[in-house]
Parts: structure tokens; sequence; C-alpha cells
């Protein structure tokens, strides 16, 4: 069944290019657009069912042998980023039902998010680096017309920077990849990994390695490259920024896992630790930065920031416990993260406004609503029994293991201050009373029709559900994980898989 | 040949980098324009420069014999220029548009307007 790894990019884009032909009827344009995505996400399960019961699986698009031709190639952290992003796609895709307004509808949004999905798919399974760089641009691309879409004021102004920060990324990627060629003679990331086993050149390799840690550290927005996402991601539509925050950091903490671990593992004492360093300090400052931030989806995009260092410090840490708590921690942001955006999005259509001061009295009015939204921040915080305490927890134990006390101490400092900036959300928009008209110029409650609440709702409780589930049934999603951290730390089988035979 | 190159690629970037940082948002798309090239010289540059032999295969012969240029470069390049000519008509587009909608394209005005 190699075809089963070509279709979670095949897939979205047929549903883009069929959303291209019915631009004009927006219904049919909203069918397509749930259809292709529940449909990315059950084949994303079954290519993670194959890959988990038969181990990697990888195709030669065109039947060129492995280092010649471009290789797609599915390892088991592959398959569950796949998986997260038909699962993001398909809750993002029914939210937008109800959230997005016919204008964008009309200038094929649903198209976009499609191409979208496809570079990120494309970004998780491709196994050669300049294809890399091509899911990366299609993925961007998109993302920058679904950022600058509508055209607000706002929106245009951190389209500039989102579009500036991350093309000065590539043109850093594409000039790592072009030396990387250079010294090694190959691009296809099995034969990279095998080429550089035999022969340890840190101190060539090592320049490479740095222009890939800055150009996938714009991307996943660590410290000191992140100062384009706060001022980006708040300002499109939110079905949108839930997407990106759920998804395009997460591809470039992706390919900086993928890398750091098959093929720049020459010289770990110095990337590794410089990899530590960054995540410790992005964890701070990306708190630090929430804690000072009073409207609601500026400290969410700023929380992004303080749990890209979670992710990375598993990959500074190197172990296998470390990176299995990294790939869960992943699984778990990227609902999590998802989920409070749509939560945020939800308030806003009742509230009209994002803004904490101008919130309040939505657990008198909403009970449900605040449960809803009690479960991903929690989660997020750390709380146990919920996803982000088994995922901390992993991290935290493999940090004590290799003696490394300054990252565990940071690390949980700053969960304590996630959860601080948590319930600063809960106490401003649930908990304290309704501000009387005359305090702002808000427009009165406005109640949502019980049709378009299905589709505001559902995907909520969805992520909702799924995210509890992590956390109780912790036990398979993390063996999961820990074979997932095994593939990643022993490169032989990925390159036997790509090869199609032992070298 | 190659130290030639590499001087051209270093000023370059330095220009494009200098370009990007002035305030004009007109100067951070020269500044790109800039950047895109110095990259693809690099590429080019760093997989090696092989003068007059093309990588094709004599009359007679079986195999490619040595030196010939590298095709793969070439073909990461032409792939990297229609990506950027892509990107680049798009920035292009939405400056126009930031300068409709906002009324400046001086980036020091735009500070703040997300808020």
């Amino acid at each position: 069944m190699k075809l089963l790894i070509v279709l979670p990019i095949l897939i979205p884009f047929a549903t883009a290019i069929a959303s291209l032909f019915v631009r004009r009827w927006i219904l049919a344009q909203r069918i397509l657009g749930v259809a292709g995505a529940a449909g990315l996400l059950g084949a994303a399960l079954a290519l993670l069912k194959m890959v988990e019961g038969d181990g990697i699986q990888a195709v030669q698009i065109g039947n060129w042998p492995a280092p010649y031709g471009i290789t797609l190639v599915a390892d088991l952290f592959g398959a569950i980023m796949v998986t997260l992003a038909g699962l993001m796609g398909f809750a993002v895709a029914v939210y937008s039902l109800a959230s997005m307004d016919a204008q964008r509808e009309k200038f094929g949004y649903y198209s976009l998010l499609h191409i979208m999905l496809m570079g990120v798919c494309g970004a998780f399974l491709t196994g050669d680096l300049f294809n890399l760089y091509v899911w990366f641009e299609v993925l961007l691309i998109s993302s920058f017309v679904l950022m600058a879409l509508g055209g607000e004021r706002a929106q245009i102004e951190g389209a500039l920077k989102y579009v500036t920060l991350n093309l000065i990324s590539s043109a850093l990627f594409l000039a790592g990849i072009g030396i990387l060629y250079g010294k090694i003679g190959t691009l296809n990331m099995a034969d990279l990994a095998y080429k550089l086993s035999l022969e340890p050149q840190s101190n060539l390799i090592n320049s490479s390695a740095m222009l890939f840690l800055i150009a996938f550290g714009i991307k996943a927005a660590i410290f000191p490259l992140f100062f384009w996402l706060p001022d980006s991601y708040h300002t499109p539509p939110v079905a949108v920024s839930a997407i990106f925050a759920g998804l395009l950091t997460k591809v470039g903490v992706y390919a900086m896992i993928r890398s750091f671990t098959l093929f720049f593992v020459q010289d770990v004492g110095f990337t590794h630790t410089l990899i530590l360093i960054a995540s410790g300090l992005t964890m701070v400052t990306g708190v630090l930065g929430a804690m000072a931030q009073n409207e609601f989806r500026r400290i969410l995009s700023f929380h992004i920031i303080s749990q890209i260092g979670y992710m990375i410090m598993g990959l500074a840490l190197f172990t296998p416990l470390a990176l299995a708590g990294s790939v869960f921690y992943i699984i778990h942001h990227i609902i999590v993260k998802t989920n409070l955006f749509l939560i945020s999005g939800v308030v806003y259509h009742l509230d009209r406004t994002y803004e904490l001061k101008n919130l309040g009295g939505l657990y008198r009015n909403k009970p449900g609503l605040a449960v809803l939204f009690m479960i991903p921040a929690m989660s997020l915080a750390g709380i146990p029994p919920l996803s982000g305490f088994f995922a901390k927890l992993a991290l935290v134990k493999a940090g004590l293991e290799m003696q490394q006390y300054a990252i565990v101490i940071t690390a949980l400092g700053v969960s304590l201050l996630t959860l601080f900036s948590m319930i600063k959300i809960w106490g401003e928009a649930f908990w304290k009373p309704e501000p009387t008209k005359s305090e702002y110029m808000g427009s009165e409650q406005t109640q949502i029709s019980r049709k378009s609440q299905i589709f505001f709702l559902s995907p909520v409780v969805l992520l909702a559900i799924v995210t509890v589930l992590l956390g109780l049934a912790a036990e398979p999603f993390f063996t999961l994980a820990t074979r997932a951290a095994e593939q990643l730390l022993d490169p032989s089988e990925y390159i036997h898989a790509v090869f199609g035979r032992k070298l | 040949m190659d130290t030639v190159l590499a001087i051209v690629i270093g000023g370059l970037y330095a220009a494009g980098f200098y370009s990007m940082l002035r305030r004009s948002i007109v100067k951070l798309v020269i500044g790109f324009i800039l950047l895109l090239n110095a990259t693809n010289l690099l590429i080019f540059t760093a997989s090696g420069l092989t003068r007059g032999r093309p990588p094709l295969v004599i009359e007679g012969a079986e195999t490619l014999a040595q030196p010939y240029a590298d095709p793969l470069p070439q073909a990461l390049i032409l792939t990297a220029i229609v990506i950027g000519f892509g990107v680049l008509a798009f920035i292009l587009v939405l400056v126009h548009r930031a300068y409709q909608t906002i009324g400046t394209d001086d980036m020091d005005k735009m500070k703040g307007i997300d808020t």
C-alpha cells in the first residue's frame, strides 16, 4: 500500500482544486472543505496504523532509486504529525462553517486552507531536504494569503511582518541546503545520515547546522527569533489563527527534530547544548510576554512561544525519554492550543471583543463554555490528569536523569507562570462580573443561532475530549511516542526503509 | 572565479539585509530580491564551478567523463527562482495593498496599529 503515503498530499490537493472549480457556490465549497478534511484525517489514521504495524514506509516517486529520486518517508513521528494535521484541519474546517464570513469564503478560503494542509503534510512526509524547502514554500505562500485575506489594517501589518521574517528564514534555509550539498553531495536525508556517519567532519557541518537552526528557529519561533509571532498570529480571523497556532510553528519544530536527530548528530555537545540554552530562554521569554498581555489571543500567542521551548528541550536533552516527551508534548500542544484559539473565537462571537477588560460574566451566562475552556487551559498549565501533565512529567524526568537541573527548574517555574496567566484569562473573561455597558463601547452580547452553535461547539468539544483521553489513557499514546522517539534516535531503520536494503 | 563570486554573494547579502532594515516597505521588496539572488548564487558556487563542461554523455561512451558540471544545483536554483518569483509577486501585491490601506510606506508609522 504505497499509495497511502501519497494520499495525505493528494487529498488536500484534489480538494483545493475542486473547490476552486465551484468557487461561486459557497455551499459546495463548504461541503468539499469538510469532506476533504475528513478524508485527510481518515487517510492519516490509516497511514499511522500501517506505520505502527509494519514499520517505516518509504516510496520513491517516479521509481528513481533512493539518492537520486524524490523520496517520501513515513516514520512514526511523521505519521503522528500527519494525523494531527488531519485532525486540526477537520476541526477548523467544521469551525469555519460558522465563523468564516461569506466574503472570505468567496475568495477561496477553503482552497487556501487545503493547500496549506497539503504543504504541512508534504513537509512531514518528505525525505529530501530540497523538497522540504519546496513544501515549506507551499505552506508559506498559502498561509501568507490566509493571513492577509480580508485586508483589514491589522491583518496587513501582521502579514508584512510574517511574510518578511519567513522569507528571510527560507533564504537562510536555502543557503544551508546549498552549502550542505556542496560539502556532502547529496540532499536525500537518509543518504545524508549515512554519509555523515561514515566520516564525521563536525566543524564543516556545524556551519550548515547553524544555518538550519536559525531557519527552523525563525519558523518555530524560538528565542531570540520569535518576535514576529505575537505580532501577527492574533490578526487574522480566529479559524485561521487557530490552525496557524496549532500547526505552522510545529512544522518548524518537526523539521528541527528531524534534522537534529537524523543527520546533524556529529557534534551533539555543541549543537544540542545551544538548543538547550535556546529552549530555556524561549520558555521564559514566552511566558513573561504572555503575562504582560491583556488580550485573549495575544496571551495565547505568547504561550505558543513558551511551549515551543518545552518541545525543543526534549530534543536538546537527546535521550529516548526526553524525545518521547517532546513528541508527546507536540501531540498535546497542537490539540490544546488549537482548542484554546477556537474557544477565544466563540467568546469573540458572544461579546465582540478580545480585550480581557471588556469581557466578563461568561461563567454565569455560559457555564458549559467555561468548562470547555478550563479543560485545555489546565492541560496547558500541566495539571494532572490532563495531557499536559504527562508531557511535562516525561520532560522533567528526562532532565533529572541527565542532571540538567537548571532547565528542569526553568520548566517547572514556567509551568507555574503558565497556570497564572490561564487563571488570569479565567478570572477576567469568565469569573468577574460583566462590565456595565457604560464602561466600554462594545455592542451587547449577541446570541449565536442554534445551527451555527453546533458548528462552533462540536470541534471544541471534540478536541476537549481528545485532550482528556490523552490524559486519562496516557499509556498507549505514550508508548507510541516512545516508539517514535526510538525510531528517531536510531536512524538505521530510517535509512534501511529509504534504500530498501541495509547499507 | 570562486573568489569573485564569493565577494559578489557577500555584497549581495549585505546589500539585501541593509535594504530590508530600511524603513520603507518598498526597500524591503528590493532587499528580498537581492537576498534571493544571493542565495541562488551561493548554491551555484558552493556546489562547485565547472567551466564549459555540460553534463552530456559523449557519443559512443556509456557514462559521463569527469569533469562535468553538476546538473542538480542548476535544477535546484531553477526551482528556487520560480518559487521566488511567485513569492515576489505576492509581496508586491501585499505592499501595494498595505500602502492603500495604511496610507504610508514607512515602517515606523505602521507600528502599533494592530493593538
